[in-house]
């Protein structure tokens, strides 16, 4: 019983990791009035200068959400979330007047340096290309030559709309529309910013392609828009990182991702989510309400989802494929992790369409805490996917007495030629491994760590190396507080 | 829940309309609790309508095609006339078992035999005669275990005039089997039947519970049966459904597990225009242990539809659900299994699998086996699979010199051995093995043992007795 | 003295398993300990190592001159405590090599030393994995994931190496190995030893000790050490069997 006793204490300490991204920039900024209307909507367009057919998108949007409601299916309890006491647009404004459009405010430059993202390309050992977002406007999009030699188009979607209308205007609400749910109806009348990148055909994208968000203004909502092309035979691996300050109010963050890969394309798209998952006694902490959605439009095209999921208070997100290509592949690999009073719904949808198509789901979720993790899945086959084949694994483990860990897959399948298997266990750390990590000398708060990181290894090998040192590292601060 | 309802159906207002028109003669054996529950369940269901495709629970069942059939509510006593097993046979070769009939939702019996009281002190018969005769007993259970979370459930408290009652005493093991036969005979009814089966302590039950049909007639039944197991006490339930296809049936089935009681129950649904099976496993009392299987084999335009619910309440408690099943032409299936573990349902150990053999490009199967968890130190896991019959194991029986059909028919079989193989009553499973070989054969529709043989037009019905007379 | 055990009373769940065991064990020294099944071998290892749910209820266990009853399993592991497991279990995901340079790394930050460099532990890995025979690939698996039963014993005795322990307890190592696997084993262990470690090989059988050559052999019986004796004894035992010995104190 002591022993017993003994065990949840260390639980109890080492699931106490401290957020380390919740400072606060002082940054002055450009902010749109409280509330959401028509105006609110026609301020945004206009301070972006923005074109009438984007205007009228975002118009259309808005009045396609005031007539619906908040979805309420998800395990999720949050108080109601009033929308009218949200900045829907703020962005950082320069101090001084720059001598030139690629110089930012240090303290902005600073911000980025105390997250571990620098700008200057130059000290960058791996080539990674950084689209960096602050609330809501895109500040800084680095290795643009090294792009433009390759005709990639790596910009902020603001850019993108000026410089490239043609690509945006084809693309935009083809793959996630603004009736798609009411998060991506919010999204659509009043996203501020984001990236934007076409790899052309035939084209290997030589770097890793980056965004970095971060909400740093009080009472904002961030609704950020990504769009991806890849066009005949290209590839890019694409990486996103987000935080925020520690703030004791919600801050609500809903995004879009939309990508499009044509025949023998391929698209990675990488996660490390660390918002600011809110107080240990569940104060505070951003509602990530994000639709992020691919489209395998081409033959043997291919889009593959990574996600480490350690922050916000709330996460209600289902990166999706749908395989409507013959011999299309899409992959989900997740790794949730919940902490104290977190909540998350998150899973993936894999839509089975055309023939020979494949998908894989493997998701790990680990519930520490108060804290409630569910996986959400469905894998539908339709009528004409003759040899659709689905593998989804989804494991839970929990650590400590007061947590819940779900499994909620859907599936449906109209196809006889179909495979699909769904497999699943919920678990916790059992007492025999850890006693054999302590017999050979490690304590137990290293053994959590230890065994945590292997249950998610087959997560974390999909990331790009510099990213799953760092999700690694995550999981640890998350978790363990001091285990690296 | 919560969702108003958008249409009203005629049958809404039909099963209204009757509900406050024969009141009275619906409330005439009730206990005061019963009618004042009937009372609250119509103003209930007056508000929720019947379920439809929007619920999470109803998503993937479209009951609509019923709500239109222009049904009578039926609720009346049947006179006795002859023995139902005289009419009907569902026998089983070398099986003894004691018949309860339920004709058109009301229990089916001579007089004398409505409520009779063995020398073990076992109870059984009318559910509608136990409440004059045992009122203290119904009292209790009634309405206690089954949860009105929707529509059905509140318009059978609502509606249900009769049904089958028993009552195992403390540390009573019936020897024989108990064997519920429901049947329909009239055209176009629907039907709200009720059981009430109550197990003591160490009290023991096998029940084999039947729903075929006699004719092609269409008809609508939604049945709740409550039971409840007390401590240590065992119960073996059988559910055997061979009903014709332009039969519903909706049968809901809620389980009281006391502490260290064993459940164990077996689905074979055969045949019938539209299934859905609810069973509820409440393991309300330490160390309870459930074992839940299904097999379901389905064709044509047939519809079935399993909602597995565990509740881990207590710790200690194991349960296992599996479920398997095949489908043919444009038959759709769907398995709904959840486990819930409560927080400090400690040392649970819970399991669920569903696995699916779509034989046609126009079947359908939708699952979900879903887990909700709240207590650390538990063992979960579940499972879902659709796919085809092994293509190697095909090849490596045809080039054994077996043709393929039979190759095919050996593996489908195969397939369905783990759930019958579960049957312990040996004359029972022998008895649904051949049922199930025949019915893969594809010359088994309806009861193939029914005297009637009224699935097979081409061959006339025999039989010397006027069913519309009874 | 390395070890020393004074009346030891242990209950599991409440119930008494050992009931007053005395037991000393010097540097250099190597002792069996024998007995029927189920007369509490495993259950001593387990209280040494302190492993839950083990509970202690009389009785002090001496670990290098310090009282170690209510020493956490990784403290006793780095002053110096390694147990081969009788089953080891499998943690997937965690590599050999990970798990092993964690550990490594917890003993000298345990003694105040810097951590080992990739270098210096790669070729520790690579001499003490020749001690006993194992493959690399199976360095590269998962910690004991997939190992048969002699590559699990095997990569016990590569840990004991790589580790350096001052007392080793050996439980039922030799179950469930064939005799080439036996043979390794036992020369991991006979390399491994000098004047500045010891040994306590639980053993059911006296096959184990034809290889690993004990100096004292003690029988356990009903959680007590009830003959012991050199290592004639285990061959009077492989003889008689451990009838006589039952029959001598179930009365």
């Amino acid at each position: 019983m002591r022993d017993e006793k003994k065990n949840k204490d260390v639980l109890e300490e080492v699931t106490t990791g401290e957020y380390k991204y919740g400072f606060v920039t002082d940054i002055e900024s450009d902010q749109a009035a409280k509330g959401l209307t028509e105006d609110t909507v026609r301020f945004i367009s206009k301070k972006k200068n923005e074109p009438e057919w984007l205007l009228e998108f975002r118009l259309k949007a808005y009045r396609h959400w005031l007539t619906l409601e908040e979805p309420d299916w998800a395990l999720l309890h949050h108080p109601p979330i009033d929308y009218q006491d949200i900045i829907y647009y703020s962005a950082p404004r320069p101090k001084k007047e720059l001598e030139n459009l690629d110089e930012i405010d240090p303290e902005l430059l600073d911000t980025f340096n105390k997250l571990g993202i620098s700008l200057e390309e130059q000290k960058r050992l791996s080539g990674v290309a950084v689209d960096a977002v602050i609330d809501s406007v895109s500040v800084k999009t680095t290795f643009q030559d090294t792009l433009a030699k390759h005709d990639i188009i790596f910009c902020s979607i603001s850019d993108a709309v000026k410089n490239h209308p043609d690509l945006v205007k084809k693309y935009l609400g083809t793959v996630v529309p603004y009736t798609d749910n009411y998060f991506a109806a919010l999204n659509s009348a009043v996203f501020s910013d984001g990236s934007f990148c076409y790899i052309p055909k035939g084209v290997r994208c030589p770097i890793e392609l980056s965004t970095y968000f971060r909400i740093n203004a009080a009472n904002t909502g961030q609704f950020e828009r990504t769009l991806l092309i890849a066009d005949e035979g290209a590839y890019v691996s694409y990486l996103e990182g987000c935080t925020a300050p520690m703030r004791d109010e919600n801050q609500l963050h809903a995004a879009i991702v939309e990508i499009v890969t044509y025949d023998d394309a391929e698209v990675k798209y990488s996660t490390v989510q660390n918002w600011y998952p809110g107080s240990k006694e569940g104060k505070g902490g951003i509602y990530n309400f994000v639709t992020k959605r691919g489209l395998c439009k081409g033959r043997n095209s291919k889009i593959s989802w990574t996600q480490v999921e350690t922050g916000s208070a709330i996460t209600w997100k289902y990166p999706s494929c749908i395989l409507l290509g013959d011999n299309s592949v899409g992959e989900f690999y997740s790794v949730a992790v919940t902490n104290n009073y977190q909540q998350a719904d998150t899973g993936t949808k894999m839509i089975h369409i055309g023939k020979n198509t494949k998908s894989t789901i493997i998701s790990k979720g680990i519930s520490a805490g108060r804290s409630n993790n569910s996986y959400r899945g469905l894998v539908r086959v339709s009528k004409n996917a003759d040899n659709a084949r689905n593998y989804s694994q989804c494991d839970s483990l929990l650590l400590g007495d007061k947590c819940g860990a779900h499994t909620f897959p859907y599936i449906k399948t109209g196809n006889d030629t179909a495979i699909v298997e769904h497999e699943a266990t919920t678990s916790k750390i059992s007492d025999d491994q850890l006693f054999y990590c302590q017999q050979r000398g490690i304590d137990k708060e290293k053994a959590i760590g230890l065994i945590v990181n292997g249950y998610a290894k087959q997560v974390l090998n999909k990331l790009p190396m510099e990213f799953a040192v760092e999700a690694q590292k995550l999981l640890a601060i998350t978790l363990e507080g001091s285990v690296g | 829940m919560g969702k108003i309802k958008k249409t009203v159906y005629p049958l809404e207002e039909i099963l209204i309309r009757h509900f406050s028109n024969h009141f009275e003669r619906l409330s005439s054996h009730d206990i005061p609790k019963v009618t004042k529950m009937r009372r609250e369940a119509m103003a209930a269901f007056q508000q929720t309508g019947f379920p439809h495709k929007k619920m999470e629970n109803w998503r993937n069942t479209d009951m609509e095609g019923v709500y239109e059939e222009e049904l009578a509510v039926f609720d009346r006593e049947i006179p006795f006339e002859k023995a139902l097993s005289e009419i009907f046979l569902c026998e089983v070769h070398g099986f003894e078992a004691r018949v309860l009939s339920v004709l058109n939702g009301s229990f089916y019996s001579s007089e004398e035999e409505k409520l009779t009281v063995d020398k073990n002190g076992v109870i059984v018969g009318s559910l509608a005669k136990a409440m004059q005769e045992y009122p203290e007993l119904v009292e209790k259970y009634y309405g206690e275990i089954m949860q009105q979370t929707d529509g059905f459930k509140s318009l059978n408290t609502a509606m249900a005039a009769d049904g089958v009652f028993i009552y195992v005493p403390d540390n009573v093991e019936v020897e024989n089997t108990f064997q519920i036969i429901n049947i329909l005979n009239k055209p176009k009814l629907v039907i709200n039947v009720r059981n009430l089966i109550i197990l003591g302590k160490n009290a023991r039950l096998r029940l084999l519970h039947c729903d075929d049909s006699v004719n092609h007639h269409a008809g609508f039944i939604n049945k709740v049966s409550e039971t409840y197991l007390g401590e240590n006490a065992e119960l073996e339930l059988y559910k055997l459904q061979n009903l014709n296809n332009e039969t519903a049936l909706l049968n809901q089935t809620a389980i009281h597990q006391s502490a260290n009681s064993r459940l164990k129950v077996n689905v074979l649904s055969l045949n019938g225009g539209l299934i859905r099976n609810e069973i509820t496993d409440l393991m309300n009392g330490e160390g309870a242990w459930s074992d839940i299987r299904g097999l379901y084999l389905m064709d044509q335009q047939q519809h079935i539809d399993n909602q597995v619910f565990v509740y881990h309440n207590m710790p200690h408690c194991n349960s296992n659900q599996l479920f398997k099943g095949i489908l043919d032409n444009e038959a759709t299936g769907v398995f709904n299994g959840y486990i819930y573990v409560a927080r400090d349902a400690q040392q649970t150990n819970a399991f669920q699998r569903n696995s699916n053999i779509l034989l046609t490009k126009t079947a359908q199967v939708d699952t979900m086996p879903h887990l909700e968890i709240y207590a650390d130190d538990v063992k979960c896991s579940h499972g879902a699979s659709v796919g085809q019959l092994d293509n190697e194991a095909l090849f490596y029986l045809m080039q054994r010199g077996i043709p393929f059909d039979d190759a095919r028919m050996l593996l489908l079989y195969a397939y369905a051995d783990a759930i019958i193989k579960e049957i312990s009553i040996s004359a029972l499973r022998i008895s649904i093995e051949d049922m199930v070989k025949r019915r893969l054969r594809g010359d088994l529709s309806i009861c193939d043992r029914c005297v009637l043989h009224c699935s097979n037009p081409a061959s006339p019905v025999i039989f010397d007795i006027d069913l519309s007379k009874i | 003295m390395l070890l020393n055990i004074k009346n030891l009373h242990v209950s599991i769940d409440g119930k008494e398993i050992i009931k007053g065991l005395n037991f000393s064990v010097n540097k250099g020294e190597i002792h069996a300990i024998m007995g029927p099944n189920g007369t509490g071998k495993s259950t001593l290892a387990a209280a040494i190592t302190g492993r839950e749910g083990y509970e202690i209820t009389q009785g002090e266990i001496i670990f290098k001159g310090q009282v170690i009853n209510d020493w956490s399993p990784d403290k006793r592991a780095n002053e110096g405590v390694f147990l081969s497991f009788q089953y080891p279990i499998e943690i997937p995901g965690v590599s050999m090599t990970n798990f092993m340079r964690t550990a490594l790394n917890a003993r000298r930050e345990y003694r105040k030393l810097p951590p080992v460099s990739a270098g210096d532990f790669l070729r520790k890995m690579e001499e003490k994995k020749k001690l006993v025979d194992i493959q690399s690939k199976l360095t590269n698996r998962s910690v004991n994931e997939g190992f048969s039963g002699g590559e699990k014993k095997k990569n016990e005795i590569f840990q004991m190496a790589m580790l350096e322990p001052e007392l080793a307890i050996l439980d039922e190592t030799d179950s469930g190995l064939d005799i080439d696997a036996l043979k390794v084993v036992a020369n991991g262990v006979n390399q491994l030893k000098s004047g500045e470690n010891a040994f306590i090989v639980i053993t059911h059988y006296q096959r184990l000790l034809e290889y690993i050559v004990p100096d004292f052999v003690h029988v356990m019986y009903d959680g007590r050490i009830v003959k012991s004796g050199g290592k004639g004894l285990a061959l009077e035992l492989e003889e008689r069997g451990y009838e006589w010995i039952k029959e001598q104190f179930d009365d």
